[in-house]
């Protein structure tokens, strides 16, 4: 039954969807009467082979690896997460009023205290979807597009009305406390010499993000609830002969979901701008559906996915900079990318198996 | 609130309800028929982007709505391949049409006007004229009823008009005709008409197809007649509200007159005022935001009706052994 | 009848599915108005050849005449136009559409409904009348009995003025009650010259209704022969291909204490309909507890029950225990944890998961256990260890665990599932449909366990749709109709017809079986 090999299911199919993307944005590129190679090389210029680009690459993918594992988790418990971007939104709520309001004497307690609030946050943001859909069987994907758009409502209502800076126009927080600034990869690793990573976002919070990524392979494929989750992902039925409680597996699954999503936070509020904004998400949280298709649910997946769509992101501002590509290009990308990986899956993979059982049989 | 503004609102309300009510009937046959569509955003982005264009350049508002249509049907019949012929997630497939619509669009508007991604302004023929229906102003004098024909009811744009006569009609399709049967049928028990000698997969596509048409009609509308231009990300969330109210409606086609009517005075409301003082209370603008979303979310809770959706949506056809 | 052109014959039928070969080479004559059985056992391929006939699929190989025609029958659409109809073993209704609305479905005459629904209404009573087919035509299907629903499903076919009429395992969900009334209304149909092909692995309808029948075994057509020129025995023979063992070899029981104390035990299931309606039955150590009953009447729920997984009222006592039967306490691990073992009836949705491997499934339900665990991690080195050591006493094959469930056959995975229950030792073993789908060989296996575990003092609830396995294997037997327990009967002193009587409802069979 078994009719492809492991690692045909999980390297090839993504890289021939890949490809057929890519392949796809590169007649787009024709279209609008530019090079799609020149366009390439000017995105490798720009995100790698500059440490500053690395360190806007590094930054967007810190972000896309909290929301793709956001996706991948619930994914596993056969549970779409639309909503990691509201999630993420409430997370930046967290962490704003955390580092407002709490007198963090040190950065590194601060990022504790900060991932800590955001989390709860996003996790909560994602508890009722999930207490709907377990509880009232409301269909999570539909409450999960709403809830984003109700906490679009809320951050507006709290930033105008409540956290806005006596005087300020603009609807954001103050900015944070100098305590609760996070040090950069250029505060880490430039030295008077060698000026690396200057200018760049990327911050202490990828490594967060990297304890993240191990956390969740350990959390899914090594722990009785990983099983759990895995097992109702796969049967809620033969779930339930065994004991396990669907109602607490949706929520605890969204929980952990809503929770890392909230994490993005801590690098683009904490570790970027150091003051809450009004789109703080920046649409991290629908890009964590194409890096957790992409993926494979996998956190090793969601690592390299995370930082190729990071390349993309950083790429892509180069190309907004020096050609006359905008950025949109990058969700063009994205849309075939989740189109590929995701719902022609099957385009894919039908022909490929066929080819495996051709060859398996001769 | 003295009785001229109150019609102005509620004129208000019409024009803003029409994008809403066509893309949640679009959503009502494709949804019906079995095949969840979050893509509605998408597709009426497209469409009012390339009605737009068109419109512009050619200075027809006929030929830009074809062109919204078409660019509409084309990302339905990327739906339909995804999610009929390949049997992939629709939802998933929702996703990366609006994705794929937010991105192109701005990418060919910018690469065609060059005005960072947006079209020109539309003037003359390149946007709809309002109707004014027979004795609008012999009428107008009389009292009450007088200005509501003339304020209300007449003035709009032809889309206008058939966005409400569209709800009659697909009552009827619906109900009356043999092609709402088996749409019907298709969305419910997709075996009963696999069985029965009629094809599934023909169903469905006819059904994204009328989808694809309607959304293509509700973003024509947004950039031809409710706005004079296309600028990027103009359906701001309607395709999801539409979304909501057919939900909302429970799928079905009077309801969802209702629901998209509620949803755009909400609207209506929330361009009108910024923040609404009911003696003493004040409600915030953001509420009204985020009312159609709140709505659904108690629906779909069941705690005020359960809302069932069509029992074979968002599965794929597959013949069983 | 002999120089009569047969209604359908099949030549050389051939269908594979992947590497299952499903159908091999099949020729079968069906003379008009007769009713051909078409026996063999689960997966002898009888479904396949007939979703062939009804352009469900199309052959690999081979041709189909009708009426001495031959015709190609690419989809469901050319089926109808030749006159065949069908009735699936799963009823293709829409269930919140009216009887005419799925009867008129696809057949539709015109753009517009009303003149097609006036002229079914007709119809409908027309056929009534001549078929004792009558059904409400303006009632939802969803509030139909499944006796109704498969009327509808014939109506649809006779709408359709279908001549040859294909059912498939028709009474699998029907009282013997509403059986007899199908095969009245079976009998009605040949008398009208209809064509019948009915498919099914009971050896007791083919004899009692059918004019000739053919004998499916993996795939292949071993034999077409005059019902009333062969017996049960030799069919059965023709069917699995030897002399059939359903003697199994036990000594008698010597029933212990009390274990198992159940007593007005009532469930409502999550569509508001009362599965259970009061069950009290006590089970014994070292006993075997039959339950009989046609599929759908509670025998279902009473497993979920028992298995923690649907919440009930009344009470169930363990050893003199009260379990919760609601609430917290009350769920599976809860069940297992008190020494309520649980091999389910369907082991695809609910005794596995079949994208895990054998070794993941191996403590599916038990995965909780202090053993398994090694600090805040699984030990997975233990757990495969463990799974290795069930997989060599339960003779599973292929002897891998690190392969995924689905990639067993049927008998053994139901082995993966037997060896996790039994190994645990459980006081009270709760077993559903223990050989549905494996094949003949697991099946003796399967049984010896069952008693070996009977005598080794356990108690065993075994629930069956099979009255030959409830005969085999059971100490006492309890019936279940429509949720009720309608008798307790020893084996030795009961037979098939008086059972059956009890699962129809019927109590006073004593009287029934003298009128």
């Amino acid at each position: 039954m078994d009719k492809m090999p492991a690692w045909a299911d999980a390297v090839l199919v993504p890289l021939i969807s890949l490809l057929l993307a890519a392949f796809l944005s590169a007649l787009v590129i024709l279209a609008i009467g530019e090079n799609p190679v020149d366009a390439f090389k000017l995105m490798v210029d720009g995100a790698l082979m500059r440490s500053s680009g690395w360190g806007y690459t590094l930054y967007y993918a810190t972000n896309f690896i909290f929301t793709g594992l956001a996706v991948a988790v619930a994914f596993h418990a056969r549970l779409f997460n639309i909503g990691g971007e509201g999630q993420a939104v409430l997370g930046g709520l967290g962490a704003a009023l955390a580092c407002l309001f709490i007198p963090w004497p040190h950065w590194s307690l601060a990022i504790i205290g900060g991932a800590f609030a955001a989390a709860a946050f996003g996790a909560l943001w994602a508890l009722i979807p999930a207490y709907l859909q377990a509880k009232r069987g409301s269909h999570i994907v539909i409450t999960t597009i709403m809830f984003n758009f109700i906490a679009a409502a809320l951050l507006n209502y709290v930033l105008v009305n409540l956290l806005k800076p006596a005087g300020s126009m603009e609807p954001a927080t103050a900015n944070f406390p100098e305590a609760t600034h996070l040090p950069s990869f250029q505060d880490m690793f430039a030295t008077a010499d060698n000026p690396l990573f200057r200018g760049s976002p990327a911050n202490v919070t990828f490594f967060l993000a990297l304890i993240a990524c191990v956390l969740v392979w350990l959390l899914i494929w090594r722990t009785r609830l990983g099983y759990e989750i895995r097992a109702q992902g796969h049967s809620e039925t033969a779930a339930r002969y065994a004991g396990i409680s669907p109602v607490r597996i949706t929520i605890v699954a969204m929980l952990i979901s809503g929770g890392l999503a909230g994490l993005m936070a801590v690098n683009a509020t904490m570790g970027e701008a150091e003051r809450l904004v009004i789109n703080a998400a920046e649409g991290a949280g629908f890009i964590g559906i194409a890096v957790a298709l992409m993926g494979r649910n996998h956190p090793v997946g969601v690592l390299m996915a995370a930082l190729l769509f990071g390349f993309l992101y950083q790429g892509g501002a180069e190309l907004a900079l020096w050609t006359n590509i905008p950025r949109e290009l990058i969700v063009v990308i994205q849309a075939l990318v989740i189109l590929f990986t995701g719902a022609l899956d099957n385009m894919v993979r039908m022909p490929l198996e066929k080819l495996f059982v051709k060859r398996r049989a001769a | 609130m003295d009785f001229l503004t109150l019609l102005q609102v509620l004129d208000s309300t019409v024009r803003l309800a029409t994008p809403l009510l066509l893309a949640c009937l679009a959503g009502l046959y494709s949804e019906r028929a079995g095949v969840f569509d979050i893509g509605l955003e998408g597709k009426m982005l497209a469409a009012a982007f390339l009605s737009a264009g068109v419109a512009y350049v050619t200075g027809s508002v006929w030929l830009g709505l074809f062109a919204g249509i078409a660019a509409s049907v084309a990302l339905s019949a990327i739906h339909g391949l995804a999610s009929i012929t390949f049997r992939g997630n629709q939802l998933i497939s929702g996703v990366a049409i609006n994705f794929l619509a937010a991105g192109l669009t701005v990418l060919i508007a910018q690469n065609w006007f060059k005005q960072g991604g947006r079209t020109p302004s539309l003037i003359g023929g390149g946007r709809w004229e309002n109707i004014t229906l027979p004795f609008a102003e012999t009428l107008s004098g009389v009292p009450v009823l007088g200005p509501i024909y003339a304020e209300l009811i007449s003035g709009h744009s032809l889309l206008v008009y058939v966005a409400f006569a569209m709800v009659p009609l697909t009552w009827w399709i619906l109900f009356r005709t043999r092609f709402g049967l088996r749409l019907r049928a298709v969305g419910e028990a997709p075996e009963a008409v696999d069985t029965a000698g009629v094809s599934v997969v023909g169903l469905r596509f006819a059904a994204v197809g009328i989808c694809g048409i309607l959304c293509g009609i509700a973003g024509s509308y947004l950039a031809t007649g409710l706005q004079a231009g296309f600028v990027k990300d103009m359906t701001a969330g309607r395709g999801f509200i539409a979304l909501a109210a057919l939900i909302f409606a429970k799928w079905r086609p009077w309801y969802a007159l209702g629901a998209c009517l509620l949803f755009g005075l909400l609207q209506a409301v929330a361009l009108r005022y910024q923040n609404i003082d009911l003696g003493g209370v004040v409600i915030p603008v953001q509420v009204m935001d985020a009312l159609p979303y709140i709505l659904t979310v108690v629906i779909l809770a069941g705690f005020v009706g359960k809302a069932i959706p069509p029992r074979a949506g968002g599965e794929p056809y597959v013949k069983e052994r | 009848m002999n120089d009569t052109v047969p209604a359908i014959e099949l030549k050389g039928i051939s269908k594979a599915f992947g590497p299952v070969q499903a159908n091999k080479d099949i020729s079968i004559r069906v003379m008009p108005g007769t009713i051909h059985g078409i026996i063999g056992e689960n997966g002898a391929g009888k479904s396949t050849l007939m979703s062939i006939l009804y352009g469900f699929y199309k052959a690999d190989a081979g041709e189909i005449y009708i009426s001495g025609r031959k015709t190609d029958i690419p989809d469901s659409q050319a089926a109808i136009s030749a006159g065949i109809g069908m009735v699936f073993q799963h009823f293709k209704l829409v269930q919140n559409f009216t009887v005419l609305e799925n009867v008129i479905l696809g057949a539709e005459e015109g753009g517009l409904l009303n003149n097609s629904l006036s002229k079914a209404r007709k119809v409908l009573k027309q056929l009534a009348e001549e078929y004792e087919l009558s059904v409400d035509p303006d009632a939802l299907i969803e509030d139909l009995s499944v006796g109704h629903q498969q009327r509808v499903e014939i109506l649809k076919a006779l709408y359709r003025q279908a001549d040859i009429l294909i059912l498939d395992e028709p009474t699998g969900v029907l009282t013997p009650a509403e059986a007899d009334h199908l095969f009245r209304i079976l009998d009605n149909l040949r008398a009208e010259g209809k064509t019948i092909i009915l498919i099914t692995h009971k050896l007791r309808e083919i004899m009692e209704i059918t004019d000739t029948v053919s004998v499916m075994r993996r795939g292949e057509m071993t034999a077409t022969v005059k019902t009333s020129e062969t017996s049960p025995e030799e069919l059965a023979e023709l069917m699995v291909g030897r002399k059939v063992l359903l003697r199994v070899d036990k000594k008698p029981a010597t029933p212990g204490e009390k274990l198992l104390e159940i007593k007005d035990l009532r469930h409502v299931d999550d569509h508001g309909v009362e599965r259970l309606k009061g069950i009290s039955l006590d089970l014994r150590a070292g006993e075997i507890l039959g339950i009989a009953g046609v599929a759908g009447n509670g025998q279902s729920a009473l497993l979920e029950v028992l298995g923690g997984y649907a919440d009930a009222t009344g009470s169930v006592k363990l050893r003199g225990q009260e379990l919760p039967l609601s609430g917290p306490g009350s769920d599976g691990s809860a069940r297992r944890e008190a020494g309520i073992g649980h091999v389910p009836e369907d082991r695809h949705h609910e005794g596995l998961i079949l994208d895990y491997t054998a070794w993941e499934n191996a403590i599916f339900g038990y995965h909780r256990d202090a053993q398994y665990q090694k600090g805040l991690l699984m030990d997975h080195d233990a757990i495969r260890k463990d799974a290795e050591g069930k997989i060599e006493r339960f003779d599973v094959r292929p002897a891998n665990c690190n392969l995924a469930a689905k990639n067993f056959s049927g008998g053994n995975q139901q082995k993966i599932v037997l060896a996790r229950e039994i190994e645990r030792n459980p006081d009270v073993l709760l077993i559903g449909q223990p050989t549905r789908g494996v094949d003949i060989g697991a099946i003796e296996f399967i049984h010896q366990q069952i008693v070996r575990l009977r005598d080794e003092g356990k108690a065993i609830l075994l629930v069956s749709v099979e009255l030959d396995e409830i005969f085999a294997l059971s100490d006492r037997i309890a019936v279940m109709f429509d949720g009720q327990i309608m008798g307790f009967r020893d084996p030795a002193e009961t037979d098939q017809r008086e059972l059956g009587l009890l699962m129809a409802g019927v109590t006073n069979t004593k009287e029934a079986s003298h009128g």
